[in-house]
This record gives C-alpha cells, sequence and structure tokens, in this order.
C-alpha cells in the first residue's frame, strides 16, 4: 500500500501555490483560499487510503478544495443577514460545483502569476513578500519558515497576517501588471526568489551554512517563472544562477568546515545543474537584454566550467564583473571586481583597488571585504598584515562555519615563515 | 475603493518664484480635470502652510491649544486628493502624476485607502448631505 501521507505531502509541495492560486482567484479571499484547501488536502488524507488514491491528485485536490469554499460561502450565508451576504458570494454559488476536473483544466498559469506578482507588490516590504511568498506559492507551513529564517512563530505568522490585511485594506490588485509596468514590477518578484535562495545558500548565521531547503524551494520558484514568462531573459538568468551555485552545495562544506572554491573537490559539483545553468545562460543571452542576474549567472558558468582553478578565466570574470558594476554600483560587486582584477591582472593591482574601496568606507562591517584584502597579503607572502585582516574577518562574521574557517586560514598564515 | 492622497512637501521659506507657483497650479488643474472627465475626483485642495496651523488637544477635560502643525517635520501635509479608483494600482498610477511627486525627493505622497463604515451607511449619506 503507497504511504498516502508523503504521497498528499507530494502532491501539496508540487500543487498547492497552483491550487491557492485559482482558489483566491474564484473567492477574492487569502484567508478562504487557505481554509478550503487545507481542508480538502485533510479530506485526502482521509479519503484517500480508503477509496484509493486518484489518478491526477492535484485536480481531485481543486475540485475538493472548491466545493469546501461553496459550502463554506453557503454556510457563512446563512449565518448572515440576506443584505449583508458576501461580495462573491452570487457569483459563487452560481458557478459548477465542478466535481470532475478533467485533465488540463488544472492549468490556470495566470493564476500563479497574478499571484506572485500579489505577493511581491512593492506596496508591501520586503520581510512580507518573503514571508508570503513562501506560504502562498511555496506551501511551506509558517513553523517552517520560522524556521528557515530563524525567527519566533509568532513574529512570522504577525508579518503573513498583517501583509493579507494590507492586500485586502488598501486592495492590492490580484493581477498581472500591464506590459509597461512589466519590469519594473518583475525585480522585486526577482529579488524575493534570489533573497530566499541566498538565505539557503549562505545561511547569515547558526550552525549550517547552506539550508538546501531553502535553496530548492528558491529554485522551484524560479522554475515557476521562467515557465510562466519564458520570454524573460532575466527570469532564465536567475535560475541559471541559482542552480550554478548550488551545483556547488555538497562541495562547499567538508567535515562542517567551510571550503573556498579554489579548494573544492571538483568532481562533487552537481554536473546536470550545471548543464542546464550553461543550457539557461545560453538561451538568456540570446535574447540580447542583459541584466544583473544574466551577467552573475555568466560568472558563475565560468567558474563552473574551470576543470581546475587555474584554468578558471579570471580575465573574462573580471570584465563581467565590470559590466555588472554598470548596472549595480555598490561596493560588494566593486569588491568582487577587485578580487577578479587581483587574479587576472595581479595581486599589487587588485590589493590597490581594494585598500581604495576600503578608504572609500562602508565596506569596514563586512567580513568579505576583510577576507578578500587578508587572502591576496597572504598571496602576497605579507602574513602579518595578513593575520590582522583574518582576525578583522573573524570578528565580525556570524556563521560559525565561517568563523572556522577564518580561524584555519588565520592559523596558517600565523605558522607561515616571517617575509622579510 | 476611495484612496486620499496626502501631499507632503517641503515647505519653502519664502514663496514660490512665479513660475514654479504657476507650473505646479496649471499641473493640479490639468489632472483635477482628468480625474473628474473620468468620473473619480471625489475631491482635491490645497492647505495653507503649516505657520496658520494651531493644534488642539484636549487633557482631562482641558483643551491645550499650540501654534504650529502636530509635528515639526521636514515635510509637511500640503494638499489632498480623494480619487475612487479600482485598486491600489490605479491609485499609485494617479499619485505618480501628482506635480509634487515628480519633483525630486522634495515631496512624497502618502496613499490611504478610505474603507467608509460600512456597518452604518445611513452616516455615509448623513455626511454627504450635510
Amino acid at each position: 500500500m503507497p504511504d498516502i501521507p508523503a504521497l498528499a505531502e507530494k502532491v501539496f509541495r508540487e500543487e498547492s501555490g497552483r491550487v491557492l492560486a485559482a482558489l483566491i482567484r474564484i473567492s477574492g479571499s487569502f484567508d478562504r483560499a487557505e481554509e478550503a484547501m487545507q481542508e480538502a488536502f485533510a479530506a485526502a488524507l482521509a479519503s484517500w487510503p480508503e477509496k484509493g488514491v486518484p489518478e491526477n491528485g492535484a485536480a481531485w485536490i481543486m475540485a475538493t478544495a472548491h466545493r469546501k469554499l461553496i459550502d463554506g460561502v453557503r454556510r457563512e450565508n446563512t449565518r448572515r443577514e440576506k443584505q449583508d451576504a458576501l461580495r462573491y458570494a452570487a457569483e459563487l454559488a452560481a458557478s459548477p460545483p465542478a466535481p470532475d476536473f478533467e485533465e488540463g483544466a488544472m492549468h490556470f498559469p495566470d493564476d500563479r502569476l497574478r499571484l506572485i506578482f500579489t505577493c511581491c507588490h512593492p506596496a508591501l516590504n520586503q520581510e512580507a513578500q518573503v514571508a508570503l511568498t513562501l506560504r502562498t506559492l511555496g506551501g511551506l507551513s509558517t513553523p517552517e519558515i520560522a524556521r528557515a529564517f530563524l525567527l519566533p512563530e509568532p513574529t512570522l505568522a504577525q508579518r503573513i497576517v498583517r501583509a493579507k490585511r494590507k492586500i485586502q485594506e488598501a486592495r492590492i490588485p490580484y493581477e498581472v501588471p500591464p506590459a509597461d509596468r512589466l519590469q519594473e514590477r518583475l525585480a522585486p518578484v526577482q529579488a524575493v526568489i534570489y533573497l530566499i535562495f541566498n538565505e539557503g545558500y549562505a545561511a547569515t548565521s547558526g550552525d549550517r551554512l547552506v539550508r538546501s531547503d531553502l535553496c530548492s524551494e528558491a529554485i522551484r520558484l524560479g522554475r515557476v517563472l521562467c515557465d510562466l514568462m519564458p520570454d524573460q531573459a532575466e527570469n532564465l538568468g536567475l535560475l541559471a544562477l541559482m542552480l550554478l551555485h548550488d551545483s556547488r552545495r555538497n562541495a562547499r562544506v567538508r567535515d562542517g568546515e567551510l571550503v573556498t572554491l579554489e579548494e573544492q573537490d571538483r568532481s562533487t559539483w552537481d554536473q546536470d545543474a550545471i548543464a542546464e545553468g550553461l543550457r539557461l545562460v545560453e538561451r538568456a543571452l540570446a535574447f540580447r537584454t542583459p541584466g544583473p542576474y544574466q551577467l552573475q549567472a555568466a560568472i558563475a558558468a565560468l567558474h563552473a566550467q574551470a576543470k581546475t582553478p587555474q584554468d578558471t578565466d579570471w580575465t573574462r570574470i573580471a570584465a563581467l564583473y565590470g559590466r555588472l558594476l554598470e548596472w549595480n554600483p555598490s561596493r560588494v560587486v566593486a569588491l568582487n571586481h577587485a578580487v577578479a582584477v587581483a587574479m587576472s591582472a595581479g595581486l599589487e593591482e587588485g590589493l590597490k583597488r581594494i585598500e581604495e574601496l576600503g578608504h572609500a568606507g562602508g565596506l569596514d562591517n563586512y567580513y568579505l571585504f576583510h577576507a578578500a584584502r587578508a587572502e591576496i597579503l597572504r598571496r602576497l607572502n605579507h602574513p602579518a598584515e595578513a593575520a590582522e585582516a583574518y582576525r578583522h574577518a573573524r570578528s565580525l562574521a556570524t556563521n560559525r562555519i565561517e568563523q572556522g574557517y577564518l580561524e584555519r586560514r588565520l592559523r596558517e598564515v600565523m605558522a607561515a615563515p616571517q617575509s622579510s | 475603493m476611495r484612496y486620499m492622497m496626502l501631499i507632503y512637501s517641503k515647505e519653502q521659506p519664502g514663496s514660490l518664484d512665479q513660475e514654479a507657483a504657476e507650473r505646479t497650479y496649471t499641473g493640479h488643474l490639468a489632472l483635477m480635470e482628468e480625474a473628474a472627465r473620468k468620473g473619480i475626483l471625489v475631491g482635491a485642495e490645497p492647505l495653507a502652510p503649516t505657520s496658520s496651523a494651531t493644534t488642539v488637544r484636549v487633557e482631562s477635560g482641558k483643551t491645550l491649544i499650540t501654534d504650529g502643525p502636530f509635528a515639526e517635520t521636514k515635510e509637511q501635509l500640503a494638499g489632498y486628493y480623494i480619487l475612487d479608483c479600482q485598486n491600489l494600482d490605479e491609485a499609485i498610477e494617479w499619485a505618480a502624476r501628482l506635480p509634487t511627486a515628480c519633483r525630486g525627493k522634495e515631496g512624497c505622497v502618502e496613499i490611504r485607502p478610505m474603507p467608509g463604515i460600512p456597518a452604518r451607511p445611513e452616516l455615509r449619506a448623513l455626511a454627504r448631505n450635510a
């Protein structure tokens, strides 16, 4: 006998975003849609072991949830006075109960697209966008999201409640923005997905460096975005970028220690993810509408293609960072550019640029700045200065694995013979 | 849904120069006309500068009156629009076109939905007829 709860959970993971998006469109309410969907999944757990698993589990859930929605509205109607009836009640009761969903009837691509744009509406703050996206499109429970972001559950629950209330009270529309607004409204959607990925890839605090559940979820959302809007080169770039980074997931930590790109065992890189990432980069670049995600993906692609660290095409990477600076003139990008220059044009030139960035200010509390500086000083054989910079970096790192790595480096340079 | 758009702008120490004042005035006029034509203009008016403001507070039965606005901030409430829009996106489109909002970082528009008093429609009718 199949493992019904596991099967139901799989259907939930894969289909809840789609089902919920359709239910929100039908009911006009996040809460009622969620309630109906949860009831439908509970019904599946009760009836599938007895009556067997339906061929199309998702369609079964959708039809059941739709019925629950109608039942719910009818129940509410009988409770309320007639003139007080819900806005959507008449419309809902008139629509057919849709007991047998045909193959293909589940495909409401626009519903999920609507939902993405509503969850990532710029009138919501980014924390709320992230929580709401994971909750509705990702199908993650509130405790799961709270755990992933190391937040107390009530804080996160409150965030979601507030976001839903704002959507309703301010009437944030449930629709895909018009063509002339699409680009500016797509940016926060991509930002939310990338933030989820990064939170998983470089967990900002705690014992674990990689929280793969968040990475997988972000990649899944990235795929949804590409499916829904395949002609947006930046969507492809974002997915490629995440896949290429994620391909190194297993190589980044060994025995609880951080392994740098240079030291990683490249045979453990996920070649399927790399191949898919490379294909996506190529497809994206063919649109000739460059953007920051594509540029970062192209950089990650060059790293992924290098058989050994020495094979890395640092000259092209430096050039790509130079172009990325035009899009995103941030100090962090400038730091990466300086490192690439150090690796291609020469360590002295790279160090000069890093020192300039340091003097310009704003990077003093950024541990990677001190770590990069330390790394170049170490290579230039200035162990005392390198040690000082590693020490500084270690005091700023908040993740225990990163602290451990910096500690190891510090011991290494302190053990090295002093240069004259 | 009716939305109130609260226009906040930096108060000029002197009066605006003639040309800028004229530009702001004609800008608002054009926008109000367009909104009226579309049937969504509920109201719009400028406010006198905060130098004319009086703040009233009642504490244990005593009325306390102070000179000036409720809060001293860099940007002050300068006027408002009430527009009947389909949703927040439409309201944002209009807000972005208000002449004050366009002047770089010198001003901003706060959009607040006006849900009304749904349980007591007769109150709304009274307010309208007043």
